[in-house]
């Protein structure tokens, strides 16, 4: 007799679009999107929630998917950086972070761009501190985070006055 | 050996029947303590269940007399409800100093809270105010204080098979409110060195008429300091009360030396969190009545 499988079966919408895939009960959902998915912007950093580069946005909510068991989403709604552009059009974050340079090797750079859209869909006019508290989670060895800071208040401003 | 079954009961007896048979399983409310535990090696269930698709779990009501934490509703959840942060603004500091954005998303008061760090953010707090925890097992209901709920450090008071319902807390009286501080080498995204929980009834002439301190990593659990809380209350948090209580707050820390302070310094910085705590709780009622 076969060895049963032991794989779930999810239906979830990952960025829009009503997907099925398979899982073992204990995957999270960062390993599936990379591996099975092939959604490969997500990064897998440290794999123990510290570092932010696996962050993607579950029903909304700003989560690192290295901490979020790929069975727990059946139902639900995933984000990831894949579905941030408007087709060829970037996201003011993302041009923002082109504009000012806030980005180098790049590894930490989508959780970055999520986590920044979740701010500001949040908070539409944060502060600078209040920009740096929300962004902790997305640890940045290159920059030294001025830059980034610089391009998500530049890209709420911009998107301030594309709402007005 | 990985993780076989992934379990998602819609209700407690659904739960209780998940649980039931067989298998090491283990709750999951936030994951941001357990699937690190995994990963890491420290905790290996062969089931997980998942408790956020019970209502009951997840719901947060504010009622007359009590307001009801479920044990799996998100930090974020409690920040973002329209009155548990203006009720508990104590609690609500330490929901919101628990990890990252990302962490506070997912995890829980009521996960903090059985994960049992004696570091823990949320437990001084929830003491503080007097939580209760409502505990439901195969022997049935019974209810705990949270400071008899944490056992040891990363040992709670559960027996096999049971499971944190959610959390009780008294409703705060007219005059009361609390204040919750910790000291951390770095702004964010750290454990603290020492933690204190502060709620506070002040009668209308400004005296103390209830109090309650509570604090954190300085012991191998947090602790209700009940000679605290009477050295203030009949006092109008002068000056000598207040230093009677510090004393009764430092005699009652036992604090480990580690890489972030020694015992020395724990007990010493957690009675000046204590004195902040008591002052910023006593401008909270002040602003309150102005």
């Amino acid at each position: 007799m076969n060895k049963p499988l032991n794989k779930m079966a999810v239906q979830a919408t990952i960025n829009g679009e009503s997907t099925a895939f398979l899982c073992s009960p204990g995957q999270v959902l960062a390993e599936v999107l990379r591996d099975e998915l092939d959604l490969i912007g997500t990064k897998i950093g440290c794999n123990t929630g510290d570092c932010g580069a696996c962050s993607v946005l579950l029903e909304g909510r700003l989560v690192c998917s290295c901490l979020v068991l790929a069975a727990e989403v059946e139902g639900k709604s995933v984000q990831t950086v894949e579905g941030v552009a408007d087709g060829g059009e970037l996201h003011p974050v993302q041009q923002k972070l082109l504009e000012h340079g806030g980005l180098q090797c790049g590894i930490c750079t989508p959780g970055v761009v999520i986590a920044a859209k979740a701010l500001l869909e949040h908070n539409p006019d944060p502060t600078e501190e209040q920009a740096r508290y929300w962004l902790a989670g997305n640890l940045c060895r290159c920059t030294g985070y001025d830059k980034i800071i610089r391009a998500v208040l530049d890209a709420a401003k911009t998107m301030r006055e594309e709402a007005a | 050996m990985a993780v076989q079954e992934f379990l998602s009961p819609r209700s407690l007896s659904e739960a209780q029947a998940a649980v039931g048979e067989g298998a090491t399983s283990s709750w999951l409310a936030g994951g941001t303590d357990l699937l690190v535990g995994i990963r890491l090696g420290a905790r290996d269930p062969a089931r997980v269940i998942d408790l956020k698709q019970i209502p009951e779990l997840t719901a947060i009501e504010v009622g007359e007399t009590s307001v009801r934490i479920g044990a799996a509703a998100s930090a974020f959840d409690v920040l973002h409800n329209s009155d548990v942060p203006s009720l508990f603004p104590g609690l609500a500091e330490a929901l919101n100093l628990i990890g990252s954005t990302q962490i506070t998303g997912r995890c829980s008061a009521g996960g903090n809270l059985c994960n049992a760090s004696p570091a823990a953010d949320s437990i001084p707090a929830l003491i503080a105010n007097g939580a209760q925890c409502r505990i439901l097992g195969p022997e049935g209901e019974r209810t705990l204080a949270v400071e008899d709920f944490v056992v040891g450090p990363n040992k709670n008071a559960l027996a096999p098979g049971e499971l944190l319902v959610e959390l009780i807390l008294p409703r705060p009286a007219i005059g009361t409110s609390d204040a919750y501080l910790r000291l951390t080498p770095r702004t964010e995204m750290d454990i603290a060195v020492a933690g204190a929980g502060v709620s506070i009834t002040l009668n209308e002439s400004g005296a103390c008429t209830a109090a309650r301190v509570a604090i954190g990593a300085v012991a191998p659990t947090a602790l209700l300091v009940e000679a605290a809380g009477e050295a203030l209350v009949g006092s109008p948090l002068d000056q000598p009360a207040i230093d009677a209580a510090l004393a009764a707050v430092r005699a009652a820390a036992k604090p480990i030396s580690d890489k972030r302070g020694t015992a020395e310094y724990r007990t010493h910085v957690v009675g000046i969190l204590v004195s902040r705590a008591i002052a910023n709780v006593q401008a909270r009622i002040e602003e309150a009545r102005a």
